[in-house]
């Protein structure tokens, strides 16, 4: 029995990394680290503090140049040098702090970083923001994802609970990741009902055919949505897991170095 | 590493004093503490003092107050000064009472402390006072200003642009003795806008600049488009109330007067911007400070004050070129030769 | 919950799928408010109506006191005169305070480049648009010094401002060697750097060409903060410096441009100086800095970024414009015109962080 798990019709990976290597002066952050995300799955990252998964997600989403390591989309080599270049890619992230800007209203923050302009002379010459356009779409998007009684698109995002700003940083990651979708803790800092939400959102998105990496500290929801499980230790991979053949009390241990795991094929 | 480095730096800062000391020897220091460096006034003072430091064998040491009124620089400067053993302090103060403990200080470690322009409050505090007399050069310019208007002096509107709401002396020094050269009643004369005579329109705040004097003449003239005289506490203000009046088209029609004498003042009255100004000499008052200092260091002997006043008055002469009848004046040709800045 | 669809391949039966699905994954609940908090929300969502209000409210207040004297159109306009250098320097402010920051130096920057503006115009003979323009350039080289201490050395703009104050102001004597050039001579060898000192009457109302430059200037601004993305990037900036990183934003090229804008902006309001006093003085502008943040922060502008409008800084100009005015027609002693304005700034601060408390 292997402990490594393909979804059936394999495909290649969509996304893989081999050998990342980021160090900060003498602490080593990624030691040559690997992933591999298969289309279509949900993958959770876990991993005890300390252990790299913020920087393996960060080098993935673009927010970390990697030392050493190449990272593969579709098979082919990418180099981002910025989180610009993994969202022109496909590859978007919902990052612990939602990155949200309080003071803005929910479109502008959909569209934080990649406005859109009016069409001609004013979004060329002018710079003119298309408001109206960027409304109607950041309206849209949300109404697909089920976030129905928007009570006014132009709200401040501040003024928004705590599971609805994880709604519309979901919502923008999902409008615009055509790829993949990361998502680091995103119910780390919600109550029980919310969390429920959120996990429906996230396999909402899943049904769009959007991958997903999860990376979260809660097993019970891990276990409940995720196809396979990336275990991160020590700054690389550890191993990967089947929730369905191995249980909690495993993977914990698995993180915090109590059990080995038989030995991975390649 | 750091730590090396700041004991390292403490050293070299300590090794350079110490010579300093021992160099300072050769020749006598005397300390220039002005008010501001910014005031045109106080710039020239201290190439005065510096001229004259020069010509008598002095070492110059200047120091001033960041803005109008910041006492504690110069009192930081008076303590820098007894601690480098200097001869004499020369000192504008921004706040006539509250220098006082630290100038005494100096005297006790046998400094003579000379102050310049505004007196200490008392004016005993100071060894001597070389000083314009500010009341004198308002009531000259006030009485040229009734002279002038004549009969029309008795339904006179009056403006009176002072520097700020602090009432410091020099302020109500010119003030009141504008007023009272000009025959008005004004109760305290230590206390400006206690007066209820009905010729005065009213009494703003100028910061003694250009926009400021702009804006308080403005407000003013809202508040009796009929103003006829203008008191000015300096030349850079009375500029801006020009600008005020010329844009209501009354700037030929309105007396401006106001006091310093510096060399843009003077070249205003020239052009007919400034009715007249009482010329100060800020030069003289320095190089007399410096001098004063040398006698001092050289053989022990302090200066003495003009009859009747406690300080020494270094003058003040009104300059118009319109002269009013028994009030001599100088016109601004001649003036310009004698202006500062 | 994953539903198992057959091939192996999820997503395929997206309808299927949707259809099992909760459909409220996020709602806006809509509850009840006592009026108080409808004000709250309706000032948090509309920031610049209490300035505005204020304003409306001295204004009358005024005119009942003082009467015909103040409310008068000449009067009126006068006061938009009066705070058309803090105007236009305010514009400057706002930018910098939107992004968290504090400019300090803005009337250090403003004097400098009016005496570098006079004295190539007067004494160095240069024809005065050039001159002009050297002024201006002079403006955005302090704006980028601002600038790199700021993005490269990450001072805080607090202390780096506060020391290129005192750096600027001594170079602006330096310069000037102190000396004031007269609005006589200016008027002489270069009259252009006056320009926007002439006077323009309108049904009994003085205006200057200075006062149509700031609503210019104050109108550009708004254009570029409100319609344009630069102008969201330095909300976002300023709101949340990490969260606008992650979005992409190149967060020191946005602050350094605005410290060169807000360099740039000084300079322009130096020009307009000129206008007004006539004069080259470089003891101009020593309230500068001060009333220049007086006016962002009664404006409705929050010191803690990511909240402020230029249309609210230049309300709050004018709302201590009114006061000063009001109250030197009143007779009041100037002394009072220091509390009231006291007075103003910690109620609009109050208020600002009475509105910012808004949530769900």
């Amino acid at each position: 029995m292997t402990n490594e798990l393909r979804t059936s019709q394999s495909t290649a990976p969509l996304l893989q990394a081999r050998g990342l290597t980021k160090r900060y002066g003498r602490v080593t952050a990624l030691d040559h680290a690997d992933f591999d995300l298969y289309p279509g799955e949900i993958l959770a990252v876990i991993g005890d503090n300390g252990a790299g998964k913020s920087s393996l997600i960060r080098a993935l989403s673009g927010a970390l140049v990697p030392d050493e390591g190449e990272i593969r989309l579709d098979g082919q080599p990418v180099f981002f040098r910025s989180p610009l270049d993994a969202r022109a890619a496909g590859i978007e992230t919902v990052h612990q702090t939602l990155a949200l800007s309080p003071s803005l209203s929910i479109a502008d923050n959909m569209f934080l970083g990649r406005e859109l302009r009016r069409p001609g002379v004013l979004g060329s010459v002018c710079r003119v923001l298309d408001r109206k356009a960027m409304q109607r779409i950041a309206r849209e998007k949300l109404t697909e994802l089920g976030l129905l009684t928007v009570q006014n698109i132009n709200q401040r995002v501040e003024t928004l609970s705590g599971g609805q700003r994880q709604g519309v940083a979901v919502a923008r990651a999902a409008a615009f990741g055509s790829r993949v979708v990361i998502m680091d803790e995103p119910t780390a800092a919600l109550g029980v009902k919310e969390s429920r939400r959120v996990l429906e959102l996230i396999l909402d998105v899943r049904q769009r055919g959007v991958t997903i990496v999860l990376i979260s500290h809660n097993m019970p929801q891990v276990f409940e949505i995720a196809d396979r499980i990336h275990v991160h230790r020590l700054g690389r991979r550890l191993t990967v897991i089947d929730p369905k053949t191995y249980s909690m009390s495993d993977a914990v241990s698995f993180m915090t170095g109590a059990k080995a795991p038989i030995e991975m094929a390649a | 590493m750091r730590q090396s480095f700041g004991l390292f730096a403490a050293s070299a800062f300590a090794l350079a004093f110490g010579i300093q000391g021992v160099c300072a020897a050769d020749k006598p220091i005397v300390g220039l503490i002005t008010k501001t460096n910014t005031n045109p006034f106080f710039v020239k003072m201290k190439a005065g003092a510096e001229e004259a430091g020069r010509a008598n064998g002095l070492e110059l040491r200047s120091f001033a107050g960041k803005v109008d009124g910041d006492n504690d620089s110069q009192v930081a400067a008076v303590e820098n000064l007894i601690a480098s053993g200097a001869k004499g302090i020369l000192i504008t103060p921004n706040d006539s009472r509250a220098i006082v403990p630290a100038i005494a200080k100096a005297r006790a470690a046998g400094i003579l402390v000379i102050a310049l322009d505004t007196p200490l409050d008392p004016p005993t505090a100071a060894d001597v006072t070389f000083a314009t007399d500010n009341f004198r050069a308002g009531e000259l310019i006030g009485q040229w200003a009734a002279k002038t208007l004549g009969a029309k002096a008795a339904s006179a509107k009056i403006a009176l642009l002072d520097l700020n709401v602090n009432q410091i002396s020099v302020d109500v020094a010119r003030d009141q003795g504008f007023l009272k050269g000009f025959g008005i009643d004004i109760g305290n004369p230590a206390r400006i806008g206690d007066e209820k005579d009905a010729r005065i329109v009213g009494h703003d705040v100028t910061l003694g600049s250009e926009e400021g004097g702009r804006k308080a003449m403005e407000n003013l003239l809202q508040k009796d488009p009929g103003i006829s005289v203008v008191y000015t506490i300096n030349e850079p203000a009375a500029a801006g109330a020009y600008e005020a009046l010329r844009s209501v088209g009354r700037e030929k029609g309105v007396l401006i007067v106001s006091v310093d004498g510096g060399c843009p003042g003077v070249r205003n009255v020239k052009d007919g911007v400034i009715g007249a100004t009482s010329m100060q000499f800020p030069l003289l008052m320095a190089a007399k400070g410096v001098e004063a200092v040398k006698k001092y260091a050289t053989d022990g002997a302090k200066p003495q004050t003009s009859p009747g006043l406690d300080f020494v008055n270094t003058g003040v002469e009104l300059v118009t070129d319109k002269p009013a009848e028994g009030l001599p004046s100088i016109d601004s040709t001649a003036a310009i030769k004698k202006c500062w800045g | 919950m994953i539903t198992d669809v057959g091939d192996g391949r999820p997503g395929v039966q997206v309808e299927a799928a949707l259809e099992k699905r909760d459909a409220r994954v996020a709602e806006f609940d809509v509850s009840a408010k006592s009026p108080l908090r409808k004000l709250q929300h309706f000032l948090h969502a509309n920031p610049t109506a209490v300035p505005a209000i204020v304003l409306l409210l001295a204004v009358a207040a005024f005119s009942l006191i003082v009467g015909s004297r103040f409310l008068s159109a000449f009067n009126l306009s006068l006061i938009i005169q009066q705070v058309t250098i803090i105007g236009v320097i305010g514009i400057a402010q706002t930018l910098i305070v939107i992004t968290a920051g504090i400019d300090l130096s803005v009337g250090a920057i403003m004097v400098l480049c009016s005496v570098i503006m006079g004295k190539l115009a007067v004494m160095v003979g240069l024809p005065a648009p050039i001159a002009l323009i050297v002024g201006i350039a002079a403006g955005a080289g302090c704006g980028a010094v601002n600038g790199v201490l700021v993005t490269r050395l990450k001072l805080p703009p607090f202390i780096v401002t506060l020391g290129t104050w005192s750096i600027f102001f001594a170079l602006n004597l330096w310069y000037s060697a102190s000396e004031t050039i007269r609005a006589q001579e200016v008027a002489q060898s270069a009259p252009f750097l006056q320009a926007l000192g002439t006077s323009v009457d309108v049904f009994g109302a003085r205006f200057t060409y200075g006062s149509f430059f700031m609503l210019a200037l104050v109108g550009l601004v708004w254009f570029v903060l409100n319609r344009t993305a630069f102008g969201r990037h330095l909300y976002a900036v300023g709101d949340d410096p990490d969260a606008a990183r992650l979005s992409g934003i190149r967060t020191d090229r946005i602050l350094f441009t605005v410290y060169v804008a807000a360099g740039v902006i000084c300079a322009l309001g130096a020009w307009t100086l000129i206008g007004r006093i006539g004069s080259i003085s470089p003891q101009a502008g020593q309230t500068t800095n001060l009333d220049s943040i007086t006016a962002v922060v009664v404006g409705g502008a929050s010191l803690f970024g990511g909240r402020g409008s230029i249309i609210g800084t230049l309300i709050g100009a004018l709302i201590v414009g009114v006061f000063r005015n009001g109250l030197a027609l009143s007779g009041v002693d100037v002394l009072w015109q220091e509390f009231t304005v006291g007075c103003l700034i910690i109620t609009a601060v109050a208020l600002d962080q009475w509105i910012r408390k808004v949530s769900a």
